[in-house]
């Protein structure tokens, strides 16, 4: 049994029966401890970019920048990188209406660019990213912040920073729901009947 | 989504998503790496019985930055010119496996009636005085920007009515968008039995541009088509400039927000004067830099997504 199993009973539900797994203050301090680590394995703030990949990914990388702030007392840029249009699987969904990309002022060039993400699991967004981050200009280095990593990887790719990980199964949804967007900071587990991603 | 033959076949809903995304596509206009991967692996064959400089580069442009394969083919210099008919040239190209057909014609309703012989789809860039629906669409996004959201804006529609498709494809479009839409001509560039319909779809006519001008929000200058001018339609190029030109008196009578179009080729010194067309109002450059964000959106929700053409 994975601890996250183990947790199971005392956690509440919400509303749809989904199993609450992160709740408002283990978000925050997930997302503290995530950027200490960024600060660490950066060896100071020099040269941070973070990039949220829409949706969620964006008020992540405005926290993560808070906290940042709170810690360093410095203002790390943040942008935003739209993958719609690198998506490997446009011709076998419906059409998705495509979001803006937005560089932060001094590019990406040279660079350490942090992608953030909500959940990470067959990483093939974070592939796209790869190829959409190209486009935009050469960073130095290029890594990867989740709030949850679900496991199920389908391509060669790991996270550098993750909040949480949650050991689900393939058909089990993973949810999450932030202020900015859904009115309430949680993440939330829940078996769809039968539909998945 | 397969064929964008007429901007009636789309709802409001499918109106605004083109548009939005044309929002994010302009984006990559500014970027120094202007591609976007989406498309690769698709042909299309930009294929234009008539002239056009606008429209054909930045179909071509929209093309090529999306990743596809874009190939002209013009009337003139094709087995078209040698007697081939319409129908066999079609099947031809679609024998090749293209996956697009970006169609301009001289007669109204060719596009649609190519839908009917192949499996690509087909993008109508013009067929006649019937249409021109991804013009109509740039048109929409540029006042949109200037603008906000086209709800209860007033928009005039001034010039050649009778041989304009890029009218009848606006007239829809702005309609749509919950646009009010006056259509300003003199009697003789009206179309023909327009009374029943500007009736029924709501369109007030005038013959007052004066009068209208200060109550517009946007006012659109069509082409003065000199080549479908030999029917006497009014007595001299100048007296038509006097009474239905934006000239420089008249750029006064317009409200400090109201924005100027022209879907292009300008006319200089007939329907606009080069004062209104260089004004700090004038929208005529941003349309033509929408042109291709909004070419790539069309592009892209119709070579893409479930059941899309193979």
């Amino acid at each position: 049994m994975c601890p996250a199993r183990d947790q199971a009973p005392q956690r509440a539900t919400d509303e749809t029966g989904g199993r609450v797994v992160l709740a408002q203050a283990e978000i925050a301090r997930a997302l503290r401890r995530i950027a200490h680590e960024i600060l660490e394995g950066n060896k100071g703030s020099e040269g941070l970019v973070l990039m949220g990949i829409p949706t969620r990914g964006v008020p992540l990388a405005r926290r993560l920048s808070e906290a940042l702030h709170d810690v360093e007392g410095v203002d790390i840029p943040v942008g935003t990188l739209d993958i719609t249009m690198y998506r490997d699987d446009l011709r076998s969904q419906p059409v998705r209406a495509m979001e803006r990309s937005e560089v932060p002022d001094g590019g990406v060039d040279g660079k350490v660019v942090v992608l953030v993400d909500d959940v990470l699991y067959s990483g093939r967004t974070v592939r796209a990213a790869l190829d959409s981050l190209a486009d935009l200009g050469r960073p130095r280095a290029v890594r990867l912040a989740v709030l949850v990593d679900r496991g199920h990887r389908e391509l060669p790719i790991r996270a550098d920073y993750v909040g949480k990980n949650l050991p689900t199964a393939h058909a089990e949804r993973v949810s999450v729901r932030l202020a900015e967007s859904d009115g309430a900071d949680e993440v939330v587990i829940s078996t769809p009947g039968g539909e998945g991603r | 989504m397969k064929h964008l033959l007429s901007i009636a076949d789309l709802s409001r809903e499918e109106i605004l998503e083109i548009l939005d995304t044309a929002v994010s596509m302009h984006e990559v206009q500014h970027r120094d790496v202007k591609k976007l991967p989406t498309l690769r692996g698709r042909t299309i064959i930009n294929f234009f019985f008539e002239d056009s400089t606008r429209t054909r580069s930045s179909f071509e442009i929209a093309g090529k930055w999306l990743s596809a394969d874009t190939i002209n083919l013009t009337g003139k210099g094709t087995s078209v010119s040698k007697g081939e008919s319409l129908r066999d040239t079609v099947k031809t190209i679609d024998a090749m496996g293209v996956d697009m057909m970006i169609v301009r014609h001289m007669a109204s309703g060719a596009p649609a009636q190519i839908a009917q012989w192949t499996r690509c789809s087909i993008v109508n860039a013009g067929d006649g005085t019937h249409e021109h629906p991804s013009q109509a669409l740039l048109d929409a996004y540029t006042m949109r920007q200037r603008l906000g959201d086209l709800e209860g804006r007033h928009v005039a529609l001034v010039g050649d009515l009778t041989h304009s498709r890029v009218f009848r494809s606006n007239v829809l479009c702005l309609t749509t968008l919950g646009a009010k839409v006056t259509l300003v001509a003199p009697a003789t560039l009206m179309p023909a039995g327009i009374g029943p319909w500007a009736a029924r779809e709501g369109l007030e006519i005038s013959h007052d541009l004066d009068a209208v001008l200060p109550t517009v929000d946007a006012v659109m200058m069509l082409r003065v088509q000199r080549e479908r001018m030999s029917g006497g339609y009014f007595p001299t190029a100048r007296e038509y400039a006097v009474t239905y030109g934006l000239t420089k008196d008249r750029l006064g009578l317009l409200p400090d927000h109201a924005v100027i179009c022209h879907p292009g080729p300008m006319n200089r010194g007939l329907e606009i004067s080069g004062d209104a067309a260089d004004a700090a109002q004038s929208l005529v450059l941003d349309q033509v830099s929408a042109g291709v964000a909004v070419r790539m959106s069309i592009l892209y929700h119709l070579l893409s997504g479930e059941g899309s053409a193979a």
